[in-house]
């Protein structure tokens, strides 16, 4: 950068400063001086660790988000290698409808979970045939780990595909010349080869569901998730302290999380997800 | 060449499942929107009468989401493209730390950044009751991905290269700006448009704390309609979202298929 630049450089980033100033670094100081400002004072911020209800709804939806993360990878891996390694017609447009739920808001994902698992829902009516008993889960934990895989599947398949088109067949290959049985083949060469691109896309599946709203939001106002709970804080108890202080806290995790897979994959890695 | 056996019939037939898993429910959703009465099945015959309902109904929502989205668009193109060329020209360590800090409202909740915003800036009636309010939350939430989008392109390129021959042949900063820069680094900045468009489209935890009821957007629009309206109008507004956004999205697979390599989208971990 030659110095006589300087001066045009600060008049074209000015413009983002300020307004990422006014946006989001005043308004985060002001959402961590409330969190501290109820009741609690300070001590708000461990609530989730000291409140029962809390810290249930903490544990709940680690839980839900690590299940959903660690099903999404088996599943997306799974299928994802068969979608790199085999050419057919009709792969493109497979590969194309996967990633349509790509930008779908959790209100709607909320909504096909309601079609699948709803009353009037796909599961109810096959098995109300088969069974004579109507399956309805849509509006439980059940349905909020459905709709969550929903949205972690294409988000996790898109990063294992892309990271499974740069694996070396040769080191296949070379194993299974030295008698690997495919299990081995998968576990000692094709999983640490995907290893970067599962533990970046893991994390933004982990990430995406701890802050999910719009899904339990469709779904049932009652679940005890996270989001839920600081929504529920906020507009039915009017505790606004706690709100703030819980939604720092859910903030600092997704953003750790991502933070730290990113700082364990690679940066180069992590910027494919 | 492969040889089917029963672990590749097994391996593909999962594989479909997963895909059906993940199509099939817009397909219900979408004949439910199109089907008479939904109790009784696709045999009560097909028709649009729920999706006039709907336009009747929620037009003004759908407006009023193209309306932000354009206006958040034209925000995120005047600050964000600047504030990326900036960035990798540069090369400081607080242009480091700066770059880090535009991305972290993609890895905070949508609900965090509304509660902030909200209690920043609530007490400013007019601005807290009009479009605006949204807009901001809105702005907020993509500019990242935009700034991210040009910084890909703008960092795989030789820039310094480019603007020193520009320069040598009398070219002024901005002549350089306007007539180097930005053709070099127009895919990044239509991937990214289409990027910050269909979010913007589709946000819901912002829009939900951040909306009255006179500022309701589409998506607000389809929560209010699942909540409250009988399943054929909730699925014929669905119907309307996926008819708006699935062309953009589209659009971003076509243009974005060459360029993968370069134009390293920002994940969205916000629903």
């Amino acid at each position: 950068m030659r110095g006589h630049e300087r001066p045009y450089l600060f008049i074209l980033g000015a413009p983002a400063v300020v307004l990422f100033a006014a946006l989001f670094v005043i308004p985060a100081v002001r959402l961590l001086v409330v969190g501290a400002s109820g009741d609690e004072g300070i001590a708000a911020y461990l609530a989730v660790f000291t409140h029962p209800r809390y810290f249930s709804s903490l544990v709940s939806t680690l839980a839900l988000s690590i299940g959903v993360t660690f099903t999404a990878l088996l599943v997306s891996t799974i299928a994802g290698l068969f979608l790199t390694r085999h050419r057919f017609p009709g792969r493109d447009l497979i590969v194309g409808l996967m990633t349509l739920p790509l930008a779908f808001p959790g209100v709607v994902i909320g909504f096909l979970v309601i079609m699948l698992a709803g009353r009037l829902g796909l599961i109810g009516t096959i098995s109300m045939l088969l069974t004579g008993h109507k399956i309805v889960f849509a509006y439980s934990l059940g349905g909020l780990f459905l709709g969550y895989l929903y949205f972690s599947i294409p988000r996790v398949i898109l990063t294992v595909m892309a990271s499974a088109e740069k694996l070396d067949p040769h080191l296949e290959e070379a194993a299974r010349s030295l008698g690997a049985g495919p299990w081995r083949v998968a576990r000692d060469v094709i999983i640490p080869g995907l290893m970067p691109a599962l533990i970046s896309s893991g994390a933004i599946a982990f990430a995406t569901a701890m802050g999910a709203f719009g899904t339990a939001f469709t779904l049932a106002t009652n679940l005890n998730v996270l989001p839920m709970t600081i929504y529920t804080e906020f507009t039915l108890n009017a505790n606004i302290a706690m709100a703030s202080a819980l939604s720092v806290v859910l903030g600092l995790i997704t953003w750790g999380a991502l933070a730290a897979a990113r700082s364990a994959a690679g940066a180069g890695v992590a910027a494919a997800g | 060449m492969k040889r089917f056996s029963l672990g590749f019939a097994l391996w593909c037939g999962f594989t479909l499942c997963v895909c059906a898993f993940l199509v099939v429910p817009i397909v219900l959703s979408i004949m439910a929107g199109l089907t008479f009465n939904i109790f009784q099945g696709i045999t009560s015959g097909l028709t649009l009468t729920w999706v006039f309902k709907v336009w009747d109904l929620y037009r003004d929502t759908i407006w009023l989401s193209l309306l932000i989205a354009v206006c958040c668009l034209g925000c995120d193109l005047v600050v964000g493209v600047p504030a990326a060329y900036v960035l990798v020209k540069a090369q400081s360590r607080t242009a480091r730390l700066l770059e880090e800090l535009l991305a972290v409202p993609i890895a905070v909740p949508g609900l965090a950044l509304a509660l902030a915003l909200i209690q920043t800036y609530g007490a400013f009636g007019g601005f807290r009751k009009s479009w605006t309010f949204i807009l901001a939350g809105h702005v907020l939430f993509t500019l990242p991905f935009m700034i991210r989008s040009v910084i890909a392109v703008l960092s795989s390129i030789d820039l310094q290269a480019l603007e020193e021959g520009a320069a040598s042949l009398g070219a002024s900063f901005w002549q350089r700006l306007w007539g180097v820069v930005l053709p070099n680094a127009m895919s990044g900045i239509v991937a990214g448009a289409l990027m910050v468009f269909t979010l913007s489209v589709g946000e819901f935890n912002l829009t939900w704390m951040l909306h009255t009821p006179l500022t309701k957007t589409l998506p607000v629009g389809l929560a209010d309609s699942y909540a409250s309206m009988r399943l054929e109008i909730g699925s014929a507004y669905t119907l309307l979202f996926f008819i708006m956004i699935v062309p953009m999205l589209l659009f971003m697979q076509w243009y974005g298929r060459p360029r993968t390599q370069r134009v390293a989208a920002a994940p969205v971990t916000e629903l």
